[in-house]
């Protein structure tokens, strides 16, 4: 039988599988085509598991005895940074290119007991640092609605995978905008949720402060099924807790929208202007309010985000030295082993990060730099509280552009981070963001999809998605 | 302006070997994303002013370790270099 999975949504499928229409087996099968036919040219997947079809076994079983979770059979493609015990994992460096992961994440946990079928890991910029996948040990993945173009990053894999059919879900990890501007760049949807609200554990950490692993789906439903069944405070990540969500309302009458339109001024493409002021009218005919908010900070987010950042990184990726695992270069002694060892291991991207987050840490710029950020960061973070004592939601677009041509900007770095400029912000303040399709522009012969992005506080993912699925119909 | 000499002494203290032209397009490229960070020194704020956020670090008792041994075989299954359950280096001195 021939399954339509363009039109496949988790529920449809979990229907189908409860009916009998199909199996978890077949539509393992149905996405496995997909891939190879798709893959060669995309590559969104770094590699796809050899056991997919007994994990799809397993959830028929599952189906039968009546067991059944929602997520049950439901295939899904996970970033290459997220640990499946016994499985390579990656993140997309030379430096762990064999590497076998020696447990399960909190996340993979929770969705292996529910069933879920890991179709494969993603492609990414390497240990997610950057905006396209170009800093990925193992090509760029291309975007589906234009080869020519980036995917978006860092989980460009991910979102690649959902947009092409080659997945039903994925999950990506978000730092700085890396589930939600690739979601962008494909025209999917992508959740960053809370900062705490998601297990961190079994996540490889690039920026620890902020990293946020989230769903990528082709709706805002489907998001929100995998955000449930992802979520919880985890005694394995101290930085997890759990709150009940304030603000439990549905109806458009109730709810504020915010537009920071003083930050909305400088370096953001014609057409993407445009789709906003569009989306915003969307927004007034679905019967929300509007008010033009202002966060003085806002500005500031995206310089403190490249000195907290890199800092991190710079200490979190100093574990890698060629002696517990992963890559081992040898040289004349011990330092000299490691020095060669993270000089071939690492890529660009990643030397140059490790190097300025040693610069912002290094004694005599410390207070400069790393202290100031920090004390900005906190300014960012009020004027988000002060923001939301007037609105519900803060609305920007996404990226500034559209999905860029490959090697456009990957020579220089400093326009590469400035397509970070809307996403960052809800990183430093810890709130939750959506990314949703909200059209296309044309570019050459391409139409390329555009998104917009939503901000509500800590704990409100609820507001998001209610506000998200009016927004789809 | 960030001398060829800084980017050295920061890729030393980083343990990474870099060519030297990759020093010198890292002194170009710092040059430019230091001078776009630096934006922050116009805010006028004072250092102490943080607040703590809700979910600061928090300590849990070192107790109920897990069974001794459990995890063994698997991370000495990733050690570049071993010695039956020993991690091989070199002589540190």
């Amino acid at each position: 039988m021939s399954i339509d999975i363009k039109n496949l949504t988790i529920k449809s499928a979990h229907e189908s599988l409860m009916k009998g229409e199909f199996t978890a087996v077949e539509l393992a099968k149905e996405y496995l085509k997909i891939i190879e036919e798709k893959n060669p040219d995309i590559n969104a997947y770094l590699g796809v598991f050899e056991d997919v079809l007994k994990q799809a076994e397993e959830a028929d079983k599952k189906i039968k005895s009546g067991e059944a979770d929602l997520l049950t059979g439901i295939p899904m493609a996970i970033k290459d940074n997220i640990l499946i015990s016994g499985r390579t994992c990656s993140a997309a460096s030379k430096i762990l290119e064999h590497y076998k992961a020696s447990y399960d994440a909190t996340v993979i946990k929770k969705l292996k007991e529910k069933g879920v079928v890991f179709l494969g890991r993603t492609n990414m910029d390497e240990f997610a640092m950057g905006g396209s996948t170009e800093n990925s040990a193992y090509g760029v993945t291309k975007n589906p609605h234009d080869l020519e173009r980036v995917s978006g990053g860092s989980s460009g894999g991910s979102a690649a995978a959902v947009a092409m059919d080659g997945a039903l879900v994925s999950l990506g990890s978000d730092t700085g905008g890396s589930v939600r501007q690739p979601s962008s760049f494909c025209g999917v949807v992508g959740l960053k949720p809370t900062y705490g609200r998601v297990s961190r554990y079994g996540l490889m950490a690039m920026a620890s402060s902020l990293d946020q692993i989230g769903p990528i789906a082709k709706n805002v439903s489907d998001a929100e099924i995998v955000f449930n069944s992802i979520a919880g405070a985890d005694i394995m990540d101290s930085t997890s807790y759990n709150r009940e969500p304030q603000r439990n309302k549905e109806d458009p009458k109730d709810i504020t929208i915010g537009i920071p339109r003083n930050f909305l001024k400088e370096g953001v493409d014609s057409d993407v202007l445009q789709n906003f002021e569009e989306t915003i009218s969307k927004f007034k005919k679905l019967g929300y309010k509007i008010k033009d908010i202002d966060l003085p900070n806002l500005k500031y987010s995206l310089a403190v985000y490249y000195i907290l950042m890199p800092a991190e990184v710079s200490s979190n990726l100093a574990r890698f030295d060629g002696i517990k695992y992963g890559l081992y270069k040898e040289g004349k002694d011990l330092i000299d082993d490691y020095f060669i060892t993270r000089g071939e291991g690492f890529g660009r991207e990643s030397r140059r990060r490790i190097i300025l987050g040693t610069y912002v840490l290094s004694s005599g710029y410390y207070d400069a730099y790393y202290n100031k950020a920090l004390i900005v960061q906190d300014l960012i973070r009020k004027d988000f509280a002060k923001a939301f004592n007037d609105v519900d939601i803060v609305l920007t677009p996404t990226s500034p552009v559209p999905s860029f041509k490959i090697g456009e900007k990957s020579n220089d770095p400093l326009s590469m981070y400035l397509a970070d400029i809307f996403t960052v912000s809800a990183n430093l303040a810890g709130v939750p963001a959506i990314s949703i399709p909200s059209g296309f522009v044309k570019r050459e012969n391409s139409s390329l999809p555009l998104g917009i992005q939503m901000m509500a506080p800590h704990f409100e993912e609820n507001l998001l998605f209610s506000v998200g699925k009016n927004f789809e119909k | 302006m960030i001398s060829t000499d800084e980017i050295k002494k920061l890729a030393n203290l980083a343990r990474i070997k870099l060519s030297e032209e990759e020093v010198n397009n890292l002194r170009n490229e710092m040059d430019s994303i230091v001078g776009y960070v630096e934006q922050i020194q116009k805010v006028s704020a004072e250092v102490g002013e943080r607040e703590v956020p809700e979910n600061h670090n928090v300590m849990r008792e070192d107790v109920d370790p897990h069974k001794s041994g459990i995890n063994t075989e698997v991370l000495v299954e990733a050690f570049p270099k071993k010695d039956g359950n020993f991690n091989k280096v070199k002589k540190i001195l």
